[in-house]
């Protein structure tokens, strides 16, 4: 158990550095584009590493996840095209919107279980995807271009590359860390307990329900910030960050790096998005090559990643 | 006259044409231990799960300490002091002993929207999972996780769950399921020293445990109650004794 614990410490203690240096690589080599590459990288991990709370820790298996990008990516983009840049507007606006949808559709969604609920949760998404299409003020289907980045004033520059890289870094960081005294506290371990027999957590006494709907309302907010992020990358924001597809994507990265791990869907971020590049670069049809492999992960290494990795250390 | 802590009023359950609780009525009187007996079949689950809320009734009414319960929700009768066992263990599987324990004392101590703090170093929670692990002879298996706790030592973890509420009435439901001889003498054992300190409704198929420890027994037998009363007068009652013997299996299993 140890050793165990010990190989998977060393990996996300690599990763994480390798991330905190990576600036420094691209400066050295000039390669910017690898910059860019894993400033998206890092924002979609923090957002299956908010899925990965409902999910891997509250055993939810929500559909909808890309929802939360879109809103709020929608937040920063339609709050800069009305004329309001300033960024400590649109971050908590984006935040509060994330809120409400995800306590919305919990209330609604979490009267099912199962795939009731995996469909529910998906069909909110794909409305939520269907009023984006239809707001024609806002770009409708063409999406909406964001001309200038969230204003932060002379506290920080988003348009520089690096210093935004930064911000998603320690976003995703500190989100990490929330989740893991969330998960840690009499909250996450209420939540766990529910994952693991909610007919006994109702009989000692706990409110199931509750408590996985303010655990999905967390989840969705974090997710949100990831979308404000995502738009500000892309400078842009369109429908298509919410459809399902998306949302499909960010549960295999929870998958693929671990379900109910810490650092699980950063890791299955990296490589999900990393194998997604480079076989495309091989070929056009690389989603035949990324398939089966997803496939033998999850037949040979129910743990993801990190499960793997324990394995590995424990011979 | 006693006080009754539990009282049950012409109880109703149907599942579609057949009726699982058949106007039921029952009293429990504060500190006894009141046994329900009655083949396979006769509906004493299903009551148990009426009496936590697991089950609404179709009719009829539950009073516990004094107030009208019928309708309140699981979560809610075990913070006024409900606690039951499961006759199928249910336990959190993936976390050790400690954990189910120190959460059911958690469900009772203040609210768990916190969300900072970590749960496992609070003092007066761990404390109150060992007192009751100690409370069951598991003090020493504190940190196994419960899917390799032997069947008995998880029979015993359901009762330390239960303990852990601070309940004013516990509710067994075949404690003793699936308990080889020994085991099962260690259960009596510590229900024997249970029954003082608070109100235990048991349902049991093992009927030496039942007449040895019941100050009162309630036979059921198709959802209805056919006799309640002390040990003595339930073993001499001809309806009783007509009920066993015509069921086959109860007498050799149990006889």
């Amino acid at each position: 158990m140890k050793s165990a614990f010990n190989l998977r410490t060393i990996v996300v203690a690599l990763v994480v550095a390798g991330l905190v240096l990576l600036p420094v690589y691209s400066a050295l080599t000039g390669k910017v584009f690898i910059l860019t590459m894993f400033t998206r990288i890092i924002i979609l991990a923090l957002a299956a590493a908010s899925l990965n709370l409902i999910m891997g820790y509250g055993g939810m298996m929500s559909f909808g996840h890309a929802a939360y990008l879109g809103i709020g990516g929608y937040a920063v983009g339609i709050l800069a095209f009305e004329g309001i840049g300033s960024g400590f507007i649109q971050w908590p606006v984006a935040l509060i919107a994330s809120a409400l949808f995800a306590l919305v559709i919990g209330a609604l969604s979490l009267r099912t279980r199962g795939v009731y609920f995996i469909m529910i949760t998906l069909a909110f998404a794909q409305m939520a995807y269907y009023i984006a299409s239809s707001l024609s003020r806002y770009g409708a289907d063409d999406g909406l271009t964001i001309y200038k980045r969230s204003n932060f004033g002379g506290l920080i520059d988003l348009s520089n590359r690096t210093q935004f890289y930064y911000v998603c870094l320690a976003c995703l960081l500190g989100g990490i860390y929330l989740i893991w005294r969330i998960v840690n506290s009499r909250f996450g371990l209420v939540v766990q307990g529910v994952r693991s027999n909610e007919q006994r957590m109702q009989a000692i006494g706990f409110h199931a329900n509750r408590y996985r709907l303010v655990c999905f309302v967390i989840s969705g907010t974090i997710c949100g910030l990831a979308g404000a992020l995502l738009a500000n990358n892309t400078d842009f924001v369109s429908p298509a960050v919410m459809y399902w597809t998306r949302s499909g994507d960010l549960m295999v990265m929870v998958i693929l790096g671990g379900m109910g791990t810490l650092f699980g869907p950063v890791i299955g971020a990296i490589v999900f998005l990393l194998l997604e590049e480079l076989l495309s670069q091989i070929t056009e049809y690389w989603a035949m090559i990324m398939g089966p492999l997803l496939l033998l992960i999850v037949l040979f290494a129910r743990g993801g990643i990190m499960g793997l990795l324990a394995r590995f250390s424990r011979g | 006259m006693a006080e009754h802590l539990l009282r049950v009023e012409n109880l109703m359950r149907r599942f579609g044409g057949l009726v699982a609780t058949d106007n039921l009525s029952l009293e429990v009187v504060t500190g006894e231990l009141h046994a329900i007996i009655g083949p396979n079949g006769a509906g004493k689950t299903t009551l148990i799960s009426q009496l936590t809320g697991q089950l609404m009734p179709n009719s009829g009414a539950i009073h516990f300490a004094g107030q009208d319960i019928t309708t309140l929700p699981s979560y809610k009768r075990s913070g006024l002091g409900l606690a039951r066992s499961f006759q199928i263990t249910s336990l959190l599987r993936d976390f050790t002993a400690a954990d189910n324990v120190a959460l059911a004392a958690q469900a009772h101590a203040g609210h768990s929207y916190r969300f900072w703090g970590n749960a496992r170093k609070e003092a007066p929670l761990r404390e109150a999972a060992h007192a009751a692990l100690a409370r069951v002879g598991l003090a020493k298996r504190a940190d196994v996780p419960v899917s390799e706790l032997s069947h008995g030592e998880q029979r015993e973890l359901e009762l330390a769950v239960a303990l852990a509420t601070k309940p004013k009435l516990l509710l067994l439901d075949e404690p003793m399921a699936g308990l080889g001889v020994t085991e099962s003498q260690r259960m009596v054992a510590l229900l024997k020293e249970l029954r003082k300190e608070v109100t235990i409704v048991l349902v049991e198929h093992d009927m030496e445990a039942v007449f040895a420890l019941a100050d009162r027994i309630t036979v059921l037998v198709y959802g209805r109650v056919i006799a309640c009363g002390k040990p003595d007068e339930i073993r001499n009652n001809d309806e009783v004794k007509r009920a066993y013997l015509g069921d086959q299996h109860a007498v050799t299993r149990h006889g």
